[in-house]
């Protein structure tokens, strides 16, 4: 098997190519620059696109005609870039095409700065822009994931006709790890029944998320609605480690859960019987995992690089059927695994959150 | 020679896709420009014979709706964004002919930045501007072509200098920039004009066709509504006040110095065969050669930006990825890896790592004073320290940890440069660890060091701390 | 002997909306509006029936696609 020694964010291209993405339009913004740096060597080196947009409206607007002609494009960005990117994002699910969007999370709001956070997890689950839609969320915790997971992305995006994007962090998207260099596939969807690609089979097609009639653009909704439901029903995935007889359950994702698996060997070998459940997709999130989970608990985590956010899922998901407590730093503040362990000790002693 | 001027067949006979009102007319309000361009584009269109390959896109504004009239590929864009939606198209198919049809809120306001950029990129587009010097669709509102004096539902008592600004000449803007091939301004105001313009349109489209780069028409057109006028009016207006501020003619026009195709881009499908060859080239080259561990590493290396502390972490990362270890390695990035401190971990380690950051080095590598300081009370118990002796002024806790005092800058410059003195570092820390053989990370070393004519100043920086430890020790 | 064709210019009533710009172009004046009204309710305009030439000025200074043809043999 070949390995690359290499970057988190340079997985992502990695991952990409692998899938056959051809386009890439991006802007520079630090912690997730090294994508953009990684796609210009590479794209045109295979004669596909790299284009450094103007602004990152105008990148993810460029994603939205090349997705619209059917071929498999992205962009990435951080966190100010993602926001400014909604708009866009709203388009291309509302005209239902298939994007992958990478977000290396920084800390916020307005300019914050450019360490590790994960405080984009609303933007990222519930949305993000205007009107009702959803995007795949897939939240890598390796550089390995950086690239397995942007090829799934890539497969999602094309299976539902919808954005797929990845939330990893500053510390993800930075740090060096041995990657398994990905086998490229051939992409199984020809797209021509519904993309226009400047030819006479795709003509009559049309690109555009407009419905002036009411009744319609309901119906429009409903159809996108449906399609939200099957994924979180088809799609859900999650790593779990240690849970079998865990009493309490904790539950993070991204750089977070890297720094759990240490701390919950180290708290299994105090006595303390605690385990990771580990979402990989955001949205969709895994509730029924986490609800099974809460009848058998004592308590649940959630641990997060904010001040609470995926917190709101896991209380939705255990519907009150035990406690759950919450950790979480913030502004680029990473917990150390002994502020973690005294949080499960705290806990498992009695002590409520 | 018998001639026919009829409705173009690059627009649909039946309007299918409108949804209220008759399908045979368009939703424009009478007297409006849009139709009278929409026919002139369809014709070009059908002589060129391109509108087989044509893609057109409408952004928001009266002219949103251009898929219910062209018999084309259409895009619906959002506001502003149709530059960047046509940038997008062309780029996926160089054969496509593409069509970016923009009002002026659209084109010289919200889009203002796509509009530009795609110009000076010299995308092999035909934006085509619609200059009417108002907001039609949201209700007659001032928009950036709006002239002085001229009322409108947001300046109400008139368009002032010194509250709005002034209107936007975008012709001459974009004639300033080197790539576009060819910027006319032209009218709808009497037949003359409107000649001319299906001329610079049909030349527009040409120049795309045959791949001689960007062209822009931009075309005052009357908003019979929006300046509440009636239409008869309205094009007089526009010949007696428009004209004025925004003069008609050739603004650049370098297409006979462009050769054919200069401007076509490269866009290959996706050969999986080709994919594999090219990834697999970026393989780390580096062979597997076992070598168990007695510990794990969790390494912190720190000092001044500069110093190599960076490249330090990973050698070391590649070592350990020869020796068939997981291996993790990440710099605490940002401003301050410029010329300021840095610092990075590194953790070797025979089972899945967790947390990448080291909280609690077993190896420290301090390179300067403020590391030692920073770092030293977070290495475990026993742990090693290597610390440059002859930049640092601080003694470690030689009760607590396994202490090795360097002076690697000055062991780097009698070897060469003081560049180096992170591999003397290097040599050190594999020579006190007993981790690693000093062949097999030299072997390593000719690998990885990107710079061939480094290869040997590094392999003696190697040895020179390598053989520093062990005279020592 | 062969009749002589002319060329001429024909305007939908029903497409037409009323703008008057073909009457103000057409070099002849040859174009008038109607005072009965389409089901649109615009005046349509017309053609009065004698001395067009087939510019087709008209036909570019119509902004509706199918509403006027002009035919020159």
């Amino acid at each position: 098997m070949a390995r690359q020694f290499m970057k988190g964010n340079d997985a992502i291209i990695l991952g990409a190519l692998a899938a056959g993405c051809r386009a890439y339009y991006g802007y520079p913004i630090t912690p997730a620059s090294e994508i953009a740096h990684a796609a210009a060597l590479h794209f045109p080196a295979l004669e596909g696109v790299f284009i450094q947009a103007e602004s990152e409206v105008a990148a993810i607007n460029m994603v939205y005609g090349t997705a619209g002609m059917g071929i498999r494009t992205m962009t990435a960005s951080s966190s100010p870039g993602y926001s400014l990117k909604q708009e866009g994002l709203s388009y291309i699910a509302g005209a239902e095409l298939p994007a992958v969007v990478v977000n290396i999370v920084r800390g916020g709001p307005g300019l914050g700065n450019i360490a590790p956070e994960q405080a984009d997890y609303f933007q990222m689950t519930k949305g993000g822009g205007h009107g009702n839609y959803r995007v795949v969320a897939l939240a890598p915790n390796s550089a390995q994931e950086m690239c397995d997971l942007t090829m799934l992305a890539f497969d999602l995006a094309d299976k539902y006709r919808n954005p797929a994007t990845i939330m990893a962090d500053g510390i993800t998207g930075q740090m060096m790890e041995v990657v398994d260099i990905p086998e490229p596939h051939p992409v199984p969807y020809d797209h021509s029944d519904w993309c226009v690609r400047g030819d006479a089979a795709t003509r009559q097609n049309l690109v555009s998320s407009i419905y002036l009639e009411p009744e319609e653009l309901e119906q429009h909704n409903l159809k996108l609605h449906a399609k939200y439901q099957k994924i979180t029903q088809d799609e859900v995935r999650f790593e779990e480690y240690r849970t079998d007889d865990a009493e309490l359950l904790i539950v993070a994702y991204g750089v977070v859960s890297r720094i759990v698996y240490s701390t919950i060997d180290q708290a299994r070998a105090e006595g303390l019987k605690v385990g990771l459940l580990r979402p990989i997709t955001i949205w969709p999130f895994p509730s029924e995992a986490i609800r099974r989970h809460s009848e058998k608990v004592k308590g649940i985590l959630a641990v997060e690089l904010s001040t609470g956010q995926m917190i709101e899922d896991v209380r939705l998901a255990v519907e009150g059927r035990c406690p759950v407590h919450f950790y979480g730093r913030c502004g680029g503040m990473v917990p150390g695994g002994k502020e973690i362990l005294e949080q499960y000790r705290t806990i498992m002693a009695g002590g409520a959150h | 020679m018998s001639k026919v001027f009829e409705q173009p067949h690059s627009l649909y006979s039946e309007f299918e896709r409108k949804t209220a009102g008759s399908k045979k007319t368009t939703h424009y309000c009478p007297g409006c420009g849009h139709g009278n361009v929409h026919k002139m584009i369809a014709e070009a269109l059908d002589d060129l014979e391109i509108a087989e390959r044509s893609v057109f896109v409408s952004p928001v504004g009266c002219s949103v709706f251009g898929y219910y009239y062209f018999n084309s590929g259409n895009f619906q864009s959002a506001h502003g964004r149709a530059a960047a939606v046509a940038t997008g198209v062309k780029r996926a198919n160089p054969d496509s002919v593409v069509i970016s049809y923009q009002g002026d809120g659209d084109l010289a306001a919200i889009g203002t930045a796509e509009t530009i950029h795609a110009a000076n990129r010299g995308e092999n587009i035909t934006v085509i501007f619609i200059n009417n010097a108002i907001y039609g669709m949201t209700g007659g509102q001032m928009a950036p072509t709006t002239m002085i004096g001229q009322r409108s539902t947001t300046t109400p008592r008139g368009r002032s200098e010194v509250d709005h600004g002034n209107p936007v000449r975008v012709c001459e803007m974009l004639a300033t920039l080197p790539a576009p091939t060819y910027i006319e301004r032209v009218g709808l105001g009497n037949s003359k004009q409107i000649m001319k313009a299906r001329k610079a349109i049909r030349k527009a489209l040409k120049i795309q066709k045959e791949g001689r780069g960007y062209s822009f028409v931009e075309i005052l057109a009357p908003c019979p509504t929006g300046w509440k006028m009636d239409p008869p009016q309205a094009r007089d207006h526009l010949l007696d006040t428009m004209e004025e501020i925004f003069p008609l003619g050739v603004y650049k026009d370098i297409s006979d110095e462009r050769e054919e195709h200069s401007w076509d881009r490269l866009s290959s499908p996706f050969e999986v065969e080709k994919r594999h060859e090219y990834l697999q080239a970026m393989k780390t080259p580096l062979d597997l050669e076992p070598i168990e561990l007695p510990t794990d590493l969790n390494c912190k290396f720190a000092g001044f930006g500069g110093q190599g502390i960076l490249t330090l972490g990973l050698f070391l990362a590649q070592v350990g990825m020869k020796a068939g270890h997981q291996v993790s390695w990440f710099p605490a990035y940002g401003p301050e890896m410029r010329g300021g401190t840095a610092n990075c971990s590194v953790n070797v380690s025979r089972e899945r790592i967790g947390a990448p950051t080291v909280e609690h080095p077993n190896v420290l590598v301090a390179m300067n004073q403020p590391s030692l300081e920073m770092f030293e009370k977070d290495i475990v118990d026993g742990g090693w320290i290597f610390v440059d002796s002859g930049i640092c002024t601080g003694e470690p806790d030689r009760e607590r940890l396994k202490v090795t005092m360097i002076p690697a800058a000055e062991i780097a410059d009698k070897v060469g440069t003081p560049k180096v003195a992170n591999v003397v570092m290097l040599g050190a820390l594999c020579a006190a660890t007993e981790m690693f053989p000093a062949d097999y990370v030299k072997d390593t070393l000719k690998v990885i060091v990107k710079r061939q004519e480094l290869v040997d100043m590094n392999l003696k920086a190697f040895d020179a701390g390598w053989e520093f430890v062990r005279k020592d020790g | 002997m062969a009749t002589e064709l002319k060329p001429y210019m024909e305007v939908d009533f029903e497409l037409c909306k009323g703008c008057q710009l073909c009457i103000d172009v057409c070099p002849k004046g040859v174009i008038a509006i109607s005072d009965k009204l389409n089901s649109s309710s615009y005046h349509p305009a017309y053609y009065t029936g004698d001395g067009c030439t087939g510019c087709g000025l008209c036909f570019y200074a119509c902004p509706e696609p199918g509403a006027i043809r002009v035919v020159k043999p």
